[in-house]
């Protein structure tokens, strides 16, 4: 039997070489612990942010938008069973982390507590929210959990066609009516920040984050991803004759890269807290889908049950 | 785990006829019917397979990482099992 001190070498070679950790390998408490939080965070964050585009599937435009957004919905209900397959890899059950989130113990991504108000909002959300999302799960793809990282792969096929059929709608709007093109920038203007916040309060006030980057659960920091974001996105905002509402934003020729405004840090922390426009109304929705589904959880325990004894009798 | 989602199932999804049965996540699910329509919606949501396993996760016995040294150690110094172990001399063909 290995010491603990060879067994720790061993977990610290394996992130030099950049292998990966699998779920029977040893590894540090505090390091599975990081990695149940984010991963059930996560998982949290896939199943709560279909609740915003959702509210759009009954009165999307046409029978076309209709099937896209409900197949988009539908893969971030996947994405969040891959992640919560992943959580549990670490021990965690899945009772307990959809209990925490429920009771409003843990966590999840502060955008989804802003309301979706127009359609608009479900092409910003497509291109912007997702974009981020995206953003952070490439660099996830190669994070040093295995069984999170191959969920991050198949994450990330996935998603692809979700940052699209949000363009695309911001397309049909900008290139749309006079009313339309307003439509799409006050879009724009109430999803831009809360898509900055996405990726974190800024490195100084993050200090987990250094600690997951020594483990290489992430592999860039909050404002390396930011950075970025904007410096991809802003052509893609031009392209659809929009403005970004930060008047600090500015080509630095210096970094090869933009200067821009760092949102309100307060608003973040406040919306996390429970205060955002959307926070209680989506814990509701989310308790009250688990509690309605209650009786098809104990009616399939109970019928597997039966079969069993069945297959005894036989 | 006891849980109120049901026992953990293994899925492992083959691409084409032919191919290995590759290890893909797993899922919850109360019985073996519910376990693979859930594989199939969770899984193969575009067509990333034409035949799915799904395995009780309880079922799988697996080598453990820390004593892979030594569990797999019989095959290390066995290098006559590779053909490039073997001289053919020069001008020989087909083989
Ligand atoms: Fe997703
Ligand atoms: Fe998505």
């Amino acid at each position: 039997m290995d010491n603990v001190v060879d067994v720790e070498k061993n977990f610290n070679s394996k992130l030099e070489k950049n292998d990966f950790v699998e779920p029977k390998d040893w590894m540090p408490e505090n390091y599975r612990k990081h990695l149940i939080r984010q991963i059930s965070q996560h998982a949290h964050s896939e199943i709560i942010g279909m609740l915003p585009e959702g509210n759009w599937i009954s009165r999307a435009p046409s029978l076309r938008s209709k099937i896209v957004l409900l197949a988009k919905v539908q893969d971030e209900g996947g994405h969040g069973l891959y992640l919560y397959t992943a959580a549990e890899t670490l021990g965690a059950s899945r009772d307990e982390l959809l209990g925490a989130l429920h009771t409003g113990k843990a966590k999840y991504s502060s955008i989804f507590n802003y309301p979706t108000l127009t359609w608009a909002d479900i092409g910003a959300v497509g291109w912007l929210v997702d974009g981020a999302a995206i953003m952070n799960q490439v660099m996830l793809q190669r994070t040093s959990y295995g069984p999170y990282s191959r969920a991050m792969i198949r994450i990330c096929k996935e998603e692809s066609f979700h940052q699209r059929q949000g363009y695309e709608i911001m397309c049909r709007l900008c290139f749309g009516t006079e009313e339309q093109k307003e439509m799409a920038q006050d879009a724009l203007n109430r999803w831009w920040f809360p898509t900055m916040m996405m990726f974190g309060p800024p490195d100084k006030d993050s200090p987990n984050s250094e600690q997951a980057i020594k483990w290489r659960i992430k592999r860039e920091t909050n404002d390396e991803l930011r950075q970025k974001f904007v410096d991809r996105t802003v052509a893609q905002v031009e392209f659809l004759g929009l403005t970004i509402p930060d008047k600090n934003l500015k080509w630095n020729e210096t970094k090869k890269g933009y200067d821009f405004s760092e949102p309100d840090w307060s608003e973040f922390y406040s919306v996390i807290k429970g205060n955002g426009p959307c926070n209680k109304e989506r814990l509701e929705a989310r308790n009250k889908a688990h509690s309605d589904g209650a009786w098809v959880r104990e009616a399939a325990i109970a019928y597997a049950e039966k079969k069993k004894e069945n297959i005894l009798a036989a | 785990m006891k849980d109120s989602q049901g026992p953990l199932w293994e899925v492992f999804v083959q691409k084409k006829a032919g191919q290995p049965f590759v290890h893909c996540g797993s899922l919850h699910a109360y019985d073996k019917e519910m376990a693979i329509e859930n594989a199939r919606d969770l899984y193969t949501r575009r067509s990333e397979g034409s035949a799915l396993w799904v395995v009780p996760a309880a079922a799988i016995v697996a080598s453990s990482p820390e004593d892979a040294g030594s569990f797999f150690e019989p095959s290390n110094d066995k290098v006559y099992r590779h053909p490039t172990f073997y001289q053919i001399p020069e001008g020989v063909k087909y083989i």
